[in-house]
Parts: C-alpha cells; sequence; structure tokens
C-alpha cells in the first residue's frame, strides 16, 4: 500500500527530467534561433579582416609628365590589451615622440566619442604616415613594443611645385565622410581637394580583404575557407590630366606677387590647359603628418591661398564681356555688323552718362570692339531693351538677353570636374523688379553691357566664352581631366553646347578681336608667329581697377583660349595682355623666345600692393 | 551450463538502453573530435596523439568493460558491495597523497602515463553500498537511525572528494536525494532541501544587484518574495480549499506590490522590510489558524517559513560578518555564483557565444570557429556541449538532449521493474547521477546553473569518467538482466 504510493513518485521524478529538458531546450532555442547577436560576436571573435590597400591611381599631366605619385609610408597600430607594460620611454624615444604626445594619444585612443570604433582587441591607429626613415628606428625596435603593429600605407608625392589647386590632396577621412560612404573606415584617406576629391571613386580603387581566423590569444591561424572570401584590391586608376605643366608652370610665374587666376582651354575639346590662381601654396607641403598643420596655417592666411579664385573668384568681366554683347545685339537684330553708334566721350542720354575714353567715332561693330569703345554697347543695350515691338516689356527683353547669357556658359556653374566652382552671377528681371520694385528700364541696368554693374563671372568662365567664341559657337564643358584609365570620360564632357548665336555673327566678333591685336588695345600680343585675337577688360571695382583679358590663338583653328584676370592691375593692357600673349606663346610654340623670356621675368617681378581689405 | 547463461543474460538484456548509449558514445566522439581539431590538423582522427585518437580508446575499452561487467554473475554485485565500497574509500583516502596538483585539484592519480580519477569510481561503488544497505529486511527510511545511517554512507565519499579540493563531484551525491525521495524520504525533505539551495543561489548571487534605482537587493527581495509564495502554495497544495488562502495571497500581495508602487512613485526605501514584516504577519496568520482549525498541519507550514527565514538571515550573516572577504569570493567563485569575465564569466559568455552562433543546423562538422579556435575554455571536457551547439546547432544539441531525456526516463521504467529493493535502488541511483550531471553541466553551459565543473556523460573527454558511467550503468543493466530469475 504504501509502496504502491511512492511508486506514484516516479512520476515526479520523470516529470523532472521533462521539465528540466523541456527548459533547456527552450534556452537553446533562444540562444540560437531567436538572436543574430550572438552570431555576429562569434564572428567578430573569430574573424580577423585585414583591409588591403589598393595603390591610388597616379596622376600626368597631358604629355605624360608624371604629376603625382605614392610613395610608402607606415602607420603605427596598437592594441590596447597586448600593449600592457610595453617600456613607453624606450617607445616614444624611438618614435621622436614625447611622453605627453604618447598619453595624449592614447587618452584620444580610448575615447569613445572622438574614436567611435575602439576596440581594446583591434589595432587602432596610434601614428599614421611615418616616413621610412622615422620608421626604421623604430621597427629595429619594434619586438620591445607589444601590442604595436605596423601597417604600410603610401604617401602622395607631388613632383612639381605647381597646380596645387587643381591637383588638391588626400587626408584623413571626417566623421562625415564614413557616414556618407560605407566604403571608408576610420583612418582612410580621401581626395579633399582638387582632382583628388572629384576623382576620388577612380583614384582610390577597391580596398581588398583577407578573412583570417584568429584563436583566442589573437594568433593568425590562416585564411577562412582557405581564402574563398578573401578579396584582392583593385589598384585605382591613373588619371590624364588636361594640363600642361609647363604652361602651369609659367603661369604661376606671372601671376608671383598678384592676386588673380589664369585659365586657358584648348577650344576644340575644352580640355584646360592650364588653371592658375594667385597666391598659391606648394602642394608638397599637404603630405602626410603636416598636412593638417599646413591646411590650419593657409586657411588662416588673409590672401586665401587655399581659394581656387579661377572657378571660385566672381569678378565683373568689364570689356571681355563687350563680346558677348555684340554677339547678342547681332543675334536679336538690334544691330548689324555696320551699325554705328556715336560715341563723345561716353554715352550720355537723359542725365546718365557712362564714360569711356578718346577715340575716333562713330564706330561700326568690328573697330567699336577694337577700341573698347563703352557707348556703342551701351547704345546697343539701350536699343534692345527699349524695342517694344519685338518685346512687349522690359522684362521680355530682360530674359532675352539672360537667356543668351545662360547660353554662353554664364550665370551657371559650367560644370568643371573640380570641387567648389560658382556660378557667377547674370541678373533676370525678377531679380531687377525686386531690386527696382519693378521700376526700372534698359538705362538703369545699361552697365550690364560693359560687364559691370551686378555681372558676375569666374575667370573660367571668361576663359570659355573665348573658347566659344574661338569655336565660332559652340563650347564643350571645360575639364581637367583628358583621360581615366579604362573608363571613358562623363559625357558631359564630350558634348558640344552651343550658344543661340549663328556662327556668321561670330565670324563678325572674331574680326574685332582680331584688330584688337592688330590695331586695338591689345596691341602688345600680337607677334609674327600667328594670329592672335583678344579683347581687353579693365575691371571697374571698389579700389584700383581690375585687369582683365580675354583672348585665342592663333585666329583659324585656335589651339588655345585663355582668359588673365589680374586684380588691381590697372588697364587690361597692362597686365592681361602682355600675360596672355606669353601664355599663348609658350603654349603654341612650346617655348618663350629670349624676349619674351625677358617679359617673362620682367612680370614675374612686378607685383601689386594690395590693401587689407576682406576678400 | 555456462553457455546457458550467456544466452540468457544477452536474451534478458534491455538493449534499448545499450543502443542509447551506443549512439551517446558515437555522438560523444564526433564532439570530442570538433572540439579537439587543431586548425591546421590533416583530419587524422585515428592517431594516439590526438584527443580524438585517444577517447576511441577509451571508448573501446569502456565497451569491453561493459561486456566483462554483463558476463560477470549479477549476485557478485550484491555480496562484494559493501567490499567494493570500502575499497574505494581507501583508493579516495590515498589518493590526495598520492596525487599531484593539476589546477588546484588533489584527485587524478598518476598509472604509467595515463592518469586516473578515483572520485568517478566512487558513484557506482557508493550506489551499490546504498543499495545494498537499503535492501535490507526491515530498513525505514522515515527511521530515523536507518535515514542518517544511509546519509553517512553517501556522505563519507562526499567528504573524501571534497578534500582532494573536488568540489564538482562531490556535489553529485545531492543527486542521491532523488533516490532516497522514491524509497520514502517525505517529499517536504526533497522540498525544503531544493528551497534552501535555491534561497542560497539566489540570495548570494543576486546579494548585491539593485532593483532598478530603489535601494532594494533583488537577491533579498527575491528570496523573500519566495518565501510567501511558498507558504501560500504549500497552504494550497496541503490544505485543499483552505478559506486561510485568501488571506495569505491578500498578504502576499499587499506587502510586495504597493511598497513597490510607492517606493517606485514615491519615495524610494528598502521595500525588503514591509516584504520580512509580511511574511511574520502570515506566519502569525498561519500559527491562528493552526489554532482555530486544529490542524497542525498550518503549523507545520509556519515552522517551514521560519526555518526559511531563519536560514536565509543565517546565511547572509555568515556570508557578510563571519566570513572574511577573500572567504566570501572563494565560495561564491566555487559555487559559479561570481561573475568574473576572465574566469568563469568568461567561460560563460564564450560558451553563450559558441552555442548562439550555431543557429538551426549548425556550422556542419568540424567548422565551428570558436571551438576550433579555442575561444571555449574546456571545451573537450566540461564545456563539450558548445561544440554540440555550434557545430550540430539547435537540431543537434536539442537532439542530444532527448537521447539523455530517453536515457533517464528508460532508466526509472528499468528501475521500477526490478523485483527487489536493491536493483530499484541502484537503478534510481544511476538515473539520479546521469539527471544531475546534464543538469549542471548543460545548465552551466547555456548560462542557467552555476558554473560547476562536472562532466557531460559520455560526451565529455576523459577515460575515467567514461568508464565510471560505463560501471554505473552496465552494472545496473547486468543486474536488471536477472530480474526474471529472481521471481521465481
Amino acid at each position: 500500500m504504501q509502496n504502491y504510493n511512492l511508486e506514484k513518485r516516479k512520476y515526479v521524478l520523470g516529470g523532472v527530467a521533462i521539465v528540466i529538458v523541456f527548459v533547456y531546450i527552450v534556452r537553446l532555442f533562444t540562444l540560437q534561433l531567436m538572436s543574430d547577436d550572438y552570431k555576429k560576436n562569434a564572428d567578430s571573435n573569430a574573424f580577423f579582416k585585414r583591409i588591403q590597400y589598393p595603390s591610388r591611381g597616379v596622376i600626368s599631366d597631358r604629355n605624360g609628365e608624371l604629376l603625382v605619385y605614392n610613395q610608402p609610408a607606415y602607420d603605427i597600430m596598437v592594441v590596447m590589451k597586448e600593449q600592457i607594460g610595453v617600456d613607453t620611454i624606450a617607445l616614444c624615444q624611438s618614435l621622436g615622440i614625447t611622453r605627453e604626445v604618447y598619453e595624449r594619444r592614447m587618452a584620444e585612443i580610448k575615447n569613445i566619442k572622438r574614436n567611435p570604433g575602439y576596440s581594446p582587441y583591434t589595432q587602432q591607429l596610434f601614428m599614421n604616415q611615418l616616413a621610412v626613415e622615422e620608421f626604421s628606428v623604430f621597427q629595429e625596435k619594434l619586438f620591445r613594443f607589444p601590442g604595436f603593429y605596423i601597417q604600410k600605407r603610401s604617401v602622395r608625392q607631388y613632383r612639381h611645385p605647381y597646380a596645387a589647386h587643381v591637383l588638391g590632396d588626400v587626408g584623413e577621412v571626417s566623421p562625415g565622410d564614413i557616414e556618407e560612404d560605407e566604403y571608408y573606415r576610420r583612418g582612410d584617406y580621401i581626395g579633399k581637394l582638387g582632382v583628388e576629391r572629384s576623382y576620388e571613386t577612380s583614384l582610390r580603387g577597391e580596398k581588398g580583404v583577407e578573412i583570417l581566423l584568429r584563436d583566442v590569444h589573437g594568433r593568425i591561424k590562416g585564411h577562412y575557407q582557405d581564402g574563398a572570401f578573401d578579396r584582392k584590391p583593385v589598384p585605382g586608376k591613373n588619371l590624364t590630366l588636361s594640363l600642361d605643366i609647363r604652361l602651369q608652370a609659367l603661369g604661376e610665374r606671372l601671376l608671383e606677387g598678384k592676386i588673380g587666376s589664369i585659365v586657358a582651354i584648348e577650344p576644340s575639346t575644352g580640355e584646360v590647359l592650364c588653371m592658375v590662381s594667385s597666391p598659391n601654396y606648394d602642394p608638397r607641403i599637404m603630405v602626410g603628418r603636416q598636412r593638417g598643420k599646413s591646411h590650419l596655417e593657409l586657411s588662416r592666411d588673409p590672401m586665401k591661398p587655399l581659394l581656387n579664385r579661377a572657378i571660385m573668384g566672381q569678378y565683373p568681366p568689364g570689356s571681355t564681356f563687350k563680346t558677348s554683347q555684340a554677339l547678342t545685339f547681332l543675334q536679336e537684330g538690334v544691330i548689324t555688323p555696320t551699325t554705328p553708334y556715336a560715341c563723345s566721350g561716353g554715352f550720355v542720354y537723359k542725365g546718365l552718362k557712362v564714360g569711356c575714353h578718346a577715340h575716333p567715332a562713330p564706330l561700326p561693330l568690328a573697330p567699336a570692339i577694337a577700341t573698347s569703345c563703352n557707348a556703342y554697347f551701351c547704345w546697343g543695350l539701350y536699343h534692345m531693351f527699349g524695342n517694344r515691338r519685338k518685346y512687349p516689356t522690359v522684362q521680355d527683353a530682360m530674359t532675352r538677353w539672360k537667356d543668351h547669357m545662360v547660353a554662353m556658359g554664364f550665370g551657371y556653374r559650367l560644370g568643371i570636374d573640380l570641387p567648389g566652382e560658382k556660378r557667377g552671377m547674370i541678373p533676370n528681371a525678377a531679380f531687377y523688379d525686386k531690386y527696382y520694385r519693378g521700376s526700372w528700364n534698359g538705362l538703369t541696368v545699361i552697365s550690364i553691357s560693359i560687364g559691370q554693374g551686378e555681372v558676375n563671372l569666374t575667370p573660367l568662365q571668361i576663359a570659355n566664352l573665348g573658347a566659344t567664341i574661338a569655336n565660332r559657337g559652340y563650347y564643350y564643358v571645360p575639364h581637367v581631366v583628358k583621360e581615366i584609365q579604362d573608363a571613358p570620360l562623363d559625357t558631359l564632357y564630350t558634348c558640344r553646347h552651343y550658344t543661340n548665336v549663328e556662327r556668321q555673327h561670330y565670324e563678325t566678333v572674331v574680326e574685332g578681336m582680331r584688330k584688337a591685336v592688330t590695331g586695338g588695345t591689345c596691341r602688345s600680343a600680337n607677334n609674327p608667329w600667328y594670329e592672335v585675337c583678344g579683347k581687353t577688360g579693365t575691371a571697374q571695382n571698389r579700389g584700383k581697377d581690375h585687369s582683365v583679358f580675354m583672348g585665342f590663338a592663333p585666329k583659324d583653328n585656335p589651339r588655345i583660349a585663355v582668359a588673365v584676370y589680374v586684380e588691381n592691375g590697372g588697364y587690361g593692357a597692362e597686365y592681361g595682355v602682355p600675360i596672355g600673349a606669353l601664355m599663348m606663346e609658350q603654349y603654341i610654340n612650346g617655348k618663350l623666345s629670349p624676349a619674351s623670356e625677358e617679359r617673362a621675368a620682367l612680370f614675374q617681378s612686378r607685383r601689386i600692393t594690395y590693401g587689407s581689405y576682406a576678400r | 551450463m555456462r553457455d546457458k547463461k550467456e544466452v540468457s543474460v544477452f536474451r534478458s538484456l534491455d538493449w534499448f538502453t545499450v543502443l542509447i548509449y551506443m549512439a551517446l558514445l558515437a555522438f560523444g566522439w564526433v564532439s570530442v573530435c570538433g572540439a579537439s581539431y587543431d586548425f591546421n590538423q590533416d583530419g587524422d582522427f585515428l592517431s594516439l596523439s590526438t584527443r580524438s585518437g585517444m577517447q576511441l580508446v577509451w571508448m573501446g575499452t569502456s565497451m569491453g568493460i561493459g561486456f566483462l561487467l554483463l558476463m560477470l554473475d549479477d549476485r557478485h554485485y550484491d555480496t562484494l558491495a559493501y567490499l567494493i565500497y570500502l575499497a574505494l574509500l581507501v583508493l579516495l583516502a590515498v589518493t590526495p597523497l598520492l596525487a599531484r596538483d593539476i589546477k588546484g585539484s588533489y584527485s587524478w592519480i598518476k598509472i604509467g602515463s595515463y592518469s586516473l580519477q578515483p572520485a568517478e569510481f566512487a558513484k557506482f561503488a557508493t550506489a551499490l553500498a546504498v543499495a545494498k544497505f537499503m535492501s535490507v529486511y526491515g530498513y525505514n527510511i522515515t527511521r530515523w537511525r536507518d535515514f542518517l545511517f544511509t546519509l553517512g554512507i553517501v556522505l563519507l565519499p562526499v567528504g573524501l572528494i571534497i578534500r582532494q579540493h573536488e568540489t564538482g563531484s562531490a556535489l553529485v551525491y545531492l543527486s542521491f536525494f532523488l533516490m532516497f525521495y522514491r524509497e520514502g524520504m517525505p517529499g517536504s525533505v526533497l522540498f525544503a532541501g531544493i528551497s534552501a539551495v535555491v534561497y542560497f543561489v539566489v540570495g548570494v548571487r543576486f546579494e548585491h544587484d539593485m532593483l532598478g534605482d530603489m535601494p532594494v537587493s533583488v537577491g533579498k527581495f527575491a528570496v523573500l518574495f519566495l518565501i510567501q509564495l511558498f507558504l501560500a502554495g504549500m497552504v494550497w497544495v496541503y490544505c485543499g480549499r483552505s478559506r486561510y488562502l485568501s488571506g495569505m495571497v491578500v498578504c502576499m500581495g499587499a506587502c510586495t506590490v504597493l511598497p513597490l508602487l510607492f517606493s517606485l512613485y514615491v519615495i524610494p526605501f528598502d521595500v525588503t522590510w514591509v516584504q520580512l514584516a509580511g511574511c511574520v504577519v502570515m506566519l502569525g496568520y498561519l500559527c491562528y489558524a493552526a489554532l482555530h482549525e486544529r490542524l497542525m498541519r498550518y503549523f507545520y507550514i509556519a515552522l517551514f517559513g521560519l526555518g526559511s527565514l531563519a536560514f536565509f538571515f543565517s546565511v547572509n550573516i555568515v556570508m557578510n560578518r563571519v566570513l572574511q572577504s577573500h572567504q566570501r569570493d572563494r565560495i561564491q567563485v566555487l559555487l559559479g555564483l561570481k561573475d568574473d569575465p576572465t574566469g568563469k564569466g568568461y567561460n560563460v559568455i564564450q560558451a553563450k557565444i559558441a552555442i548562439g552562433s550555431g543557429g538551426l543546423e549548425g556550422k556542419g562538422f568540424l567548422n565551428g570557429t570558436q571551438t576550433k579556435l579555442k575561444y571555449v575554455p574546456e571545451q573537450v571536457t566540461d564545456f563539450i556541449f558548445c561544440t554540440v551547439g555550434e557545430e550540430e546547432g539547435f537540431l543537434g544539441a536539442a537532439a542530444v538532449l532527448l537521447l539523455f531525456l530517453v536515457l533517464i526516463l528508460r532508466l526509472i521504467h528499468l528501475a521500477e521493474r526490478q523485483p527487489d529493493m536493491f536493483g530499484r535502488v541502484y537503478g534510481y541511483c544511476v538515473m539520479s547521477v546521469f539527471l544531475f550531471h546534464v543538469f549542471i553541466n548543460v545548465g552551466m553551459v547555456l548560462g542557467l546553473t552555476p558554473v560547476i565543473g562536472i562532466p557531460l556523460p559520455f560526451f565529455s573527454y576523459g577515460g575515467s569518467s567514461l568508464w565510471g558511467f560505463t560501471f554505473l550503468l552496465f552494472i545496473f543493466l547486468r543486474i536488471d538482466a536477472a530480474r526474471d530469475t529472481k521471481r521465481h
């Protein structure tokens, strides 16, 4: 009887066993099937992903001259968990740093806020981009510093001290870059300026990865699945720039001590032959660990050497703009090539006066361009904006005018393959309606006809105007990269953009620009080798006039269009014309004649004193 | 004559259990291969220089031992029980003198190039002795003298094993209480024992964890709540539809929920004082019920509650006042109650990662990165279940657990069909030992039970444990095979 009661206890014991196994299976279920965390944990335990960095593409100029290449450098990495007990004094000595630098760096690494990817078990960047000589001392003693590792990287090297603005530089990725593109990891390098930035995806190549198995002591045991999931790095693509480094060098020489810009374009392709912005800096100071310091210094310089004035400077184009006005007036039928306008020391009408220099008058179009007559173009604009039969309102006329300007590449970014391009300024009807509260007419805005007033262009846009005239009516979007290795150029740079003006009108303007060289404002650009066409500009501003030149050569089958802009350089003929002429000679003849060489040396030594007003 | 007997042994042998044994051995060997596999090893699992090769030797010898045990006359086990027990006691006693320090434990005797752990063999010897003692005519477990004697037989090897610093192996003997329960020990004793363990583990483990932002110790809170829950539960189970039950539940709720809400939203204070007061009120209420209803049960329940409180607070006082802090740490680490990320806590974390990364189907044989790269310490021995979880996944791990469950249920069935007490007691000992090993070993790998280093039967690498379990199981199978001869 008692036995029978006790026998029932087997169910209790069996039940206990069943409950235990059931609970454990539920536990297994939650551990193995409910959450991915353990799997990720296991992977980060066992897989050590060793990044293999590709070599960055090299950059050469249009003649194959190497400009930017790579040089090995060494990053020093540290694994916090393994470096305990390292002789810090010996370490600091071999790296040539002070104890304070060491402590600060260690604190930075451990600071999760500044170093979000921190883990005491993985390699963290301790010092970057040591040059070979700095590094060799350390390498000899490396065995004494457990937990410290060497990662081979490369730094950019520049063959020439020129073209810093175009070439740009590379630097460590910012947190913003990492957020934008998940390709990047902390400590990676990215193009910061110039083509290094705009062609970053071509230049950088593709990082490779080796998936290694790491045991509990951190020892590498081999490749995961014999490297089936490894990826080899794909080297970056080489770039061939359209720049001619000798032309660039001459341009930078000529602008020494001046603020300004030179842009030269090959009209038949839109390739930028040189892009000078002055003041500039030596790209070689932006390499490796000194980049941060150099960058800070440059950014604090009141002359703003970091600013690429060729695409970021927005200036009144002055009289160079008259060519675009002549084209517009011809196309709109306001004038014919033979239409004369009077000039008695300027444009005087209803109490408004726009001054002009002394020249014979009245003149038809071509000589008016050659002598740069202000009155001629003021009259032209006045007649265009006042033509109520063709344009019902002044706003319609303005819109028409603006459309012509935009078609010529003004008022919007041209789309050059460099970061930071500015759009310049072409006013439209709405702008003036707002500005003058609806009460304005051709006279109110007359100064836009001579490239003053609200009109602003970048030097690149002025050079592009030259290229468009040289092409008699079309342009290619200017670009500094001629070729990407194994890849076609963006179609943006290979299709023609036609303006709204017919070819015959361009011929008229070309005649005028030729006359300017043979017997007008650009006489000093004339030479016996080829026919130069040009147009000066003397842009008024708060200080001394800016000296501007826009031209191309030869007249037929032009090979180079150039724009020169020298801030506070005075008349266009003073700096603009001679500099432009030297640039054309250098490019077309491949060298300067001895006389020109002398002139170049003279211009190189000339200085303009600039006030300290904000620029 | 001899021939006839042999035939009868194999005819009446429980082949089902043998089959489970073989299956577990096979599964175990695969796991040892996976766990001991070194990264660049060329798949030679048979070489005696590898653990998988050695395990194969242990498995072969185990099967030989199993065969021999079946060949012996079943009556030998009965008659020789005390002798075997005494021999093992002597062996256990001399072991610490012969043994060298292996990770703080003095339990291994070196014989040639092999080591033997006598503690593993003491289990079957003790089980035999206990079975023999309890099967004596007139034995009554509810009689104090008999029970204390039995307890003495069990505690003797426990003491000797603790002297060898093998606490884990010593704790295995707690499982004998399951057998005592089956043999008539009052269920309340088992319940009280389990309660004491739970109070201790929960109270000590979570003593310094705070409940939210309140100054309330999670351990204290949980234990006091459990005491109240047990009191109410016992009233419900033992006193039928008692009219005092609702009062108990109301009191329990009132002294838990209300002060908790008050502490959470008004003024944070130590809720456990109110709980303690609640316990006292409940005890008084039970005494009142006992007097009013003239039912001693209420009184016993009150006594249980009082004992619980006394036990818990004396543990608290001993742990916090009497013991030095390093002694306290030692107890906590020994029982796996203390999180120690570089020590046992680390093991559990890595074990969970290894198992958790297995997924449904596992990573496949020899593809477990965590075990292969030695992230889990002791993975060939105590933490072998990790390898199963990682390489065979949920399906494999669950299958192993179910296989063990089938074995345990089968052992209960076999024990129940024994015609005499000797067989049944021994059978329940075997079943209890297996259950305890699986419960603790798998539980610790899964992070559910304290980390107590005992092997998983048939899986963990090692000759001693495999031989020990084989002795345990096959002696029972031999006894079981002779059940029909005893009936007549």
